[in-house]
């Protein structure tokens, strides 16, 4: 008798898995690769596209291997991903345009902030069911978009192709499949939540050309059989992966829910076939849908820095050596000592939704040790947890009496304890951890007909482990107050008009950065309110000391008629963007611009202090 | 008996260089100052990363000593990596074996605790994560006994509690009974702690075949053992595949 099984595909923020089960859902083997986090400035988060997809060639056949089995035995496969990550690439090539933008990177939030000031804004939540932030894929596409010239027409012309990872990774798989998932479609801010197709209102909002987009798909069909890396097996389901996270513990019913603890976490709660606005700072997205049946949506409480605090802590603070030793340091001491982390990193998502706000350690004392910091971490996750489930509660009107878990981070039995102290329910953990690769798993298995229905998955789901709350109420009141007050420290960190880089930067960086402070100005010319005398004198120095810059250091001859102040400027801006700039990425080395872009801001500077000090 | 290993020697020697000054040596560098060809000195230095000795910038390229050298005095691995290395395989294993499974660990002369998955029939159980059990009573805590002597020897003077009439409670019967656990590569428990409870147990290897922690599953006499009182044929294989498993997830390759 050969055994059938099905391939699942788990690829996350920062590795990528690939997973065999069996009939009764039990794992069979597992391999996993790293791919590299790339942080060029702060708040950046970037993947190199083709390293994923490089991974996953190597990972498919090592599944395979490690399990004994062949293709043929593989019934079908099943794509699980971060989601929001935005690649965009060349139709022609393949190869993807630029590294891709991470669903934790903040470069958007200027963009964000823009965009939130025009009249359309308020109409995005209510079609797309998400928050204007700059975790969501269109803002990012935006600004990919705008950084390089000519980039928009050529999305235009389909020539520019846009996905999150697991439309990334079937396109390589089979060979120019370009689709995507309802689920992941639902995180770009474009989908119409209620027609799942992409919406003309939100396209025109973000000015995105549609046909850029993948094709919106079920989250369980065949979509497509793979063509390289191991030929013949049918890409059979594809879900964002707290989606699939939800699928895998078989949260198939209204009103139940889950926690999902990786890189960030996720608290998904099964509204069925009515998307739920939320009133809490939740999120709606869809949750699956399979097949021809109607989609079953959900609310959700997304955390974004949970497992990769635990991260800074080993790999920035080097306190510990891995992940799973802050629960050994963290045993050390017996509470936290008065010390509190909020890791704002990227902002605080739900249920505050702050782009604006930055981490904080508070409370610190000299009593505080290591031990200290390395409890406050794991409580950092408790509370947040915390707060999304009160949002959520609030939400659907019901308390929540237990909280399903999985994910990395289950491992750790002080953070578990943590969780069910803090939100005084039990905390359970189903017999599969890797819960996003077996929701992919179930998806596809479904699809094919390897299982035949719900029910039957459901029987698979059994518990592992569970902890109670024994935290005395009055000090869980104390805790939870203290943790607010620390929350509220971090509120408006990031002021909007901040926005310098560190000098020395990338001379197109550079060079757009001063045609953007150029626009601003003729902008605020056109302001009635405005000291117009003060603006144009501001705009001709900036003006000047750009252009000489310009030709001190690019030796490139810039004539500005100073008659038609305006249009002389923006056609200047223009050409220099179109042609000097594209000449620059095109022959210069990094470094090289780099020292460029030294040069032009001090020989910019130089000007600009002349002009003042005459 | 053979002279001194010369590729050991050298290994020491690139060692004692690097814990000198700075701490960061290229290959070349490396090469040059013990006077090795290049490629022997890069073959010497990829062993001593493999087994974590020596460490790799990434950047640069150059080496430095390695963290597991600062963990050299405690050679089990920490408890809490050891079980979220371990857990989606000890997972499995309860689900294929229909069984509660256990992960243990050397601690102050008995088994702790590490790791406990519950039997997967959903029915109440309590995790008794952070509990100590008899080394010499447990399949755990002879799989951790038969692959460290200075475990057995800890054993000499103390009590050896006998806690049922099956359990082995002299010093000759438990090594006799651990030079069947090495022989076999795994240890079972029939009534030894508690009458009519049954474990079976296998050990989890670390870099170079030494021992971190053992595997098992616990239960009723009846579903564990067959009429022999040996374990079920299947079970057996069960917890060896989950504990190789592990095993090579830590770098044992030829376990
Ligand atoms: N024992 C532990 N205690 C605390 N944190 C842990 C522990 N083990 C893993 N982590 C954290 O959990 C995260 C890894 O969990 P998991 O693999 O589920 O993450 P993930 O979000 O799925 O990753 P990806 O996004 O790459 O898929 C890491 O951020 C790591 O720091
Ligand atoms: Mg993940």
């Amino acid at each position: 008798m050969t055994h059938r099984y099905v391939m699942s595909v788990d690829q996350g923020t920062t590795s990528t898995r690939c997973i065999l089960f069996d009939a009764r859902g039990r794992l069979v083997s597992v391999v996993q690769r790293e791919h590299q986090q790339h942080f060029p400035r702060p708040g950046w988060v970037e993947h190199d596209a083709a390293e994923i997809w490089r991974n996953l060639a190597r990972l498919m056949p090592e599944a395979l291997t490690q399990a004994g089995a062949s293709a043929e035995q593989v019934v079908g496969l099943g794509i699980a991903n971060q989601r929001e990550t935005t690649v965009l690439w060349d139709r022609r090539t393949g190869a993807p345009i630029g590294r891709a933008v991470v669903w934790q990177d903040t470069r958007t939030d200027r963009v964000v902030e823009q965009l939130a000031r025009e009249p359309g804004a308020k109409r995005v939540r209510e079609l797309c069911g998400l928050p204007l932030a700059t975790y969501f894929s269109a803002p990012k596409i935006r600004w990919m978009l705008d950084q390089t010239p000519g980039l928009q027409e050529r999305a235009e012309r389909g020539e520019v192709l846009f996905g999150t990872t697991e439309s990334w990774l079937i396109w390589n798989l089979t060979g120019g499949l370009h689709i995507t998932d309802v689920t992941n479609a639902s995180r770009t801010m474009l989908m119409n939540l209620r027609t799942l197709s992409w919406d003309d209102e939100l396209l025109e909002f973000f000015d995105i050309p549609r046909a850029m987009l993948p094709e919106i798909r079920s989250s369980t069909e065949v979509y497509g059989t793979t063509t390289t890396v191991v030929p013949g097996i049918r890409i059979a389901a594809a879900l964002g992966d707290q989606q699939a996270a939800l699928f895998g513990q078989t949260c198939f019913a209204p009103g139940e829910a889950k926690c999902t603890y990786g890189t960030g976490s996720f608290l998904l709660l099964n509204t069925g076939h009515t998307p739920v606005l939320s009133a809490h700072g939740m999120l709606t997205t869809v949750g699956f849908k399979i097949g021809d049946e109607p989609a079953v949506y959900a609310l959700e409480g997304s955390i974004a820095v949970t497992g990769s605090l635990v991260q800074w802590f080993r790999d920035s603070l080097e306190l510990i050596g891995t992940a799973p030793e802050i629960e050994t340091l963290a045993r050390t001491v017996r509470d936290n000592g008065g010390c509190y982390i909020v890791p704002a990193f990227s902002g605080l998502f739900a249920p505050h939704w702050h782009s604006e706000a930055r981490g904080v350690i508070a409370g610190l004392t000299s009593y505080i040790t290591k031990g200290h910091l390395a409890r406050a971490v794991l409580e950092a996750t408790g509370w947040q947890t915390r707060e999304v489930v009160d949002a959520m509660n609030a939400d659907s009107g019901l308390a929540l009496s237990t909280l399903k878990v999985d994910g990395g981070m289950t491992a750790n039995n002080l953070l578990m304890q943590i969780i069910a102290d803090v939100l005084d329910v039990p905390v359970v953990r189903p017999m599969v951890a890797e819960t996003v690769s077996l929701g992919a798993a179930y998806a596809a298995g479904l699809s094919v007909g390897y299982w035949p229905d719900l029910e039957g998955l459901r029987r698979n789901w059994h518990r592992a482990g569970q902890w109670l709350p024994t935290m005395p109420p009055p000090r869980r009141a104390a805790e939870y107050a203290n943790w607010r007050q620390a929350v509220e420290l971090t509120f408006g960190w990031m002021r909007p008009t901040e926005a310098a880089r560190p000098t020395g930067t990338d001379i197109v960086d550079v060079i757009l950065d001063d045609h953007r402070r150029i626009e601003n100005l003729l902008r605020e010319l056109r302001n009635d309110d405005a000291d117009r005398a003060v603006v144009l004198l501001e705009l001709t120095g900036q003006v000047e000391a750009h252009v000489a810059a310009t030709e001190r250091i690019l030796h490139s001859p810039t004539d500005i008629d100073s008659d038609d102040l305006e249009n002389a400027v923006l056609q200047h801006i223009r050409e220099e963007e179109s042609t000097l700039l594209n000449e620059l990425r095109r022959t210069l080395s990094p470094s090289d611009r780099t020292a460029l872009g030294r040069a032009f801001t001090a020989e910019r500077g130089k000007h600009l202090s002349a002009q003042r000090s005459p | 008996m053979p002279g001194p290993i010369q590729s050991i020697e050298r290994a020491a020697a690139i060692l004692r260089l690097l814990a000198r000054g700075s701490g960061k040596l290229g290959v070349g560098e490396i090469a040059e100052s013990l006077e090795l060809a290049k490629a022997t000195a890069h073959g010497i230095l990829r062993t001593l990363q493999g087994v974590g000795f020596v460490e790799q910038d990434r950047d640069t390229g150059k080496y430095q000593l390695g963290a597991a050298l600062l963990h050299l005095g405690t050679s089990y691995l920490d408890v809490n990596e050891l079980r979220s290395r371990a857990i989606n395989w000890a997972d499995a294993l309860a689900a294929r074996s229909g069984e509660a499974v256990r992960i243990g660990s050397p601690l102050d002369g008995r088994v702790l605790v590490v790791h406990h998955v519950f039997r997967p029939d959903d029915s109440l159980q309590t995790l008794d994560v952070g509990a100590l059990l008899p080394l010499h009573a447990t399949a755990l805590g002879k799989v951790l006994l038969a692959y460290d002597t200075t475990l057995v020897a800890a054993l000499r003077g103390t009590d050896i509690a006998a806690y049922t009439r099956r359990t082995l409670s002299s010093l000759t019967a438990i090594k006799r009974a651990l030079a069947g656990v090495r022989e076999a590569g795994w240890a079972s428990e029939l009534g030894e702690m508690t009458p009519g409870e049954a474990g079976i147990a296998a050990p989890i290897r670390g870099h170079g075949g030494i021992v971190v922690g053992a595997l098992g599953i616990s239960g009723a006499v009846e579903r564990l053992m067959d009429s022999h009182g040996s374990p079920k044929a299947t079970l057996l294989g069960h917890v060896r595949d989950a504990a190789r498993a592990v095993s090579r997830d830590l770098g044992a390759s030829r376990w």
